[in-house]
């Protein structure tokens, strides 16, 4: 049974924990062990702490990346902005042993050491690559028949030539992975633009980010979606909350993890669904 | 008004991450492909272009510096590899060096400072996390004060309360 260390980050345990939940029952199901990487922090987000002052950001994200060294594990994530921060931090720290070395004088006031160990996963690819879409469909007890909106979000595949997980443009990965349930991927206009939510848009400028939220859902809508699938708390927030603001919107919204956790028959109160802002009903 | 260049500019922009600000040749594709563009008066070329030209001041106190998601569409489409949003991170952190901080910028910041997390946890969160059977407060930083302690002594470390006006 392959082994990760449990990254959680902000706004699933704070803000949607049916995510959490659901990610620990499904990946159970799927083989996969998750031990909680205890006593971590914000990743830091990568459009805003990481804007605000980089040092800050490369030492909180490696006193998080030395943690799991020091459990002996590598890093699982359920959150594009954690997999951003982590993964981007981490590959920084990987190829410049000098800036290693400033953080590692950092950590010493923590007595942690950073050796530069610790590889940094997505859950929605640990899915793909390690557990396989025939196996997944293998898995499926609850097959589904949704006309879904898969949602990738931005810092999932980008920066590609690190991330190399997928075709940025044209991705299939998470089309694959709703597929497998027995749900539908539609293909839409944009598909790939952002949610609007990120790089402090968000909590400074949300009529901008509404913007481009609002031109999402239509192309969502025009293309005959009836839910929305994300791999990432912070989109996943953006579409449920932005829905309530919007007239005219009433897409679902669930995480990749939620969805699986319907596919493998899962109550609904553990899947956390009637806390979402708007109404998931299926 | 006369713009007054700083040469200065590029090299602390290159300094800090952004070190291909000087390979773009203006073509615009980063503009063309640009969210954020379609929305709002932010022109992800012309900001570049500030940059080169060294209008430091005009480019800190823009607004528009602040628009970008982070998204790096531009990023995987320049034709010369130019890593935009790199070069956007090293000008707002230098921005915010010279204390220009929005206000819901600096709120999240502070939540960051406060909880380890760039938001806090409610009550109700706490009773749903418990109705799942989930610990009510997650095993992060949140639970354990010692580790709440080291990531104090991290931020102490890099002077980022200071930087954030605190």
């Amino acid at each position: 049974m392959a082994k990760y260390a449990f990254f959680l980050g902000c706004i699933a345990p704070l803000r949607y924990p049916g995510i959490e939940k659901s990610t620990r029952v499904v990946a159970e199901a799927m083989g996969i062990e998750l031990v909680d990487l205890t006593d971590a922090s914000c990743c830091p987000a990568p459009g805003v702490i990481r804007a605000f002052d980089k040092k800050t950001w490369l030492a909180a994200a490696a006193r998080n990346l030395a943690l799991a060294e020091k459990a002996g594990l590598d890093i699982l994530t359920i959150c594009n902005g954690c997999y951003g921060s982590l993964f981007d931090a981490a590959h920084e720290l990987h190829a410049d042993k000098n800036l290693l070395k400033e953080v590692n004088e950092i950590l010493k006031e923590v007595g942690l050491k950073y050796s530069g160990k610790t590889n940094v996963r997505h859950f929605a690819e640990v899915l793909y690559n390690d557990v396989g879409v025939e196996n997944i469909k293998a898995k499926i007890t609850n097959p589904v028949g949704y006309r879904v909106a898969t949602f990738y979000g931005c810092h999932f595949l980008k920066p590609s030539d690190i991330k190399q997980l997928d075709d940025p443009e044209n991705p299939k990965m998470l089309d694959d992975l709703v597929e497998a349930t027995g749900a539908v991927s539609l293909y839409r206009k944009d598909k790939m633009m952002c949610c609007g939510a990120g790089g402090g848009l968000r909590s400074q400028f949300g009529d901008s980010a509404m913007k481009f939220t609002e031109e999402n859902l239509k192309n969502m809508v025009d293309a005959g979606s009836e839910m929305i699938v994300d791999i990432c708390p912070f989109c996943h927030l953006q579409f449920d909350r932005a829905q309530a603001d919007l007239k005219g919107y009433a897409l679902p919204v669930l995480h990749l993890s939620q969805l699986y956790g319907i596919a493998l028959g899962m109550d609904r109160k553990e899947l956390g669904l009637d806390a979402h802002v708007t109404p998931v009903k299926l | 008004m006369t713009a007054q260049p700083n040469n200065d500019f590029v090299q602390e922009v290159v300094a800090r991450g952004g070190d291909s600000v000087t390979m773009c040749f203006q073509c615009g594709t980063c503009t063309a492909s640009c969210p954020s563009g379609r929305q709002t008066s932010f022109r992800t070329r012309k900001l570049v272009r500030m940059a080169q030209l060294g209008l430091k001041d005009e480019v800190l106190n823009s607004q528009e510096l602040w628009y970008c998601t982070t998204c790096y569409t531009c990023t995987e489409r320049c034709p010369r590899n130019v890593a935009i949003v790199d070069i956007i991170i090293a000008m707002r952190n230098m921005a915010v060096a010279e204390g220009k901080m929005f206000d819901g910028h600096r709120k999240t910041a502070q939540s960051f400072v406060k909880n380890g997390h760039t938001v806090p946890i409610s009550a109700e969160v706490k009773a749903q996390r418990k109705a799942m059977g989930l610990p009510e407060v997650p095993p992060t930083v949140l639970a354990n004060e010692k580790a709440m302690a080291d990531f104090d002594k991290i931020l102490k470390a890099t002077g980022f309360k200071k930087t954030i006006g605190e």
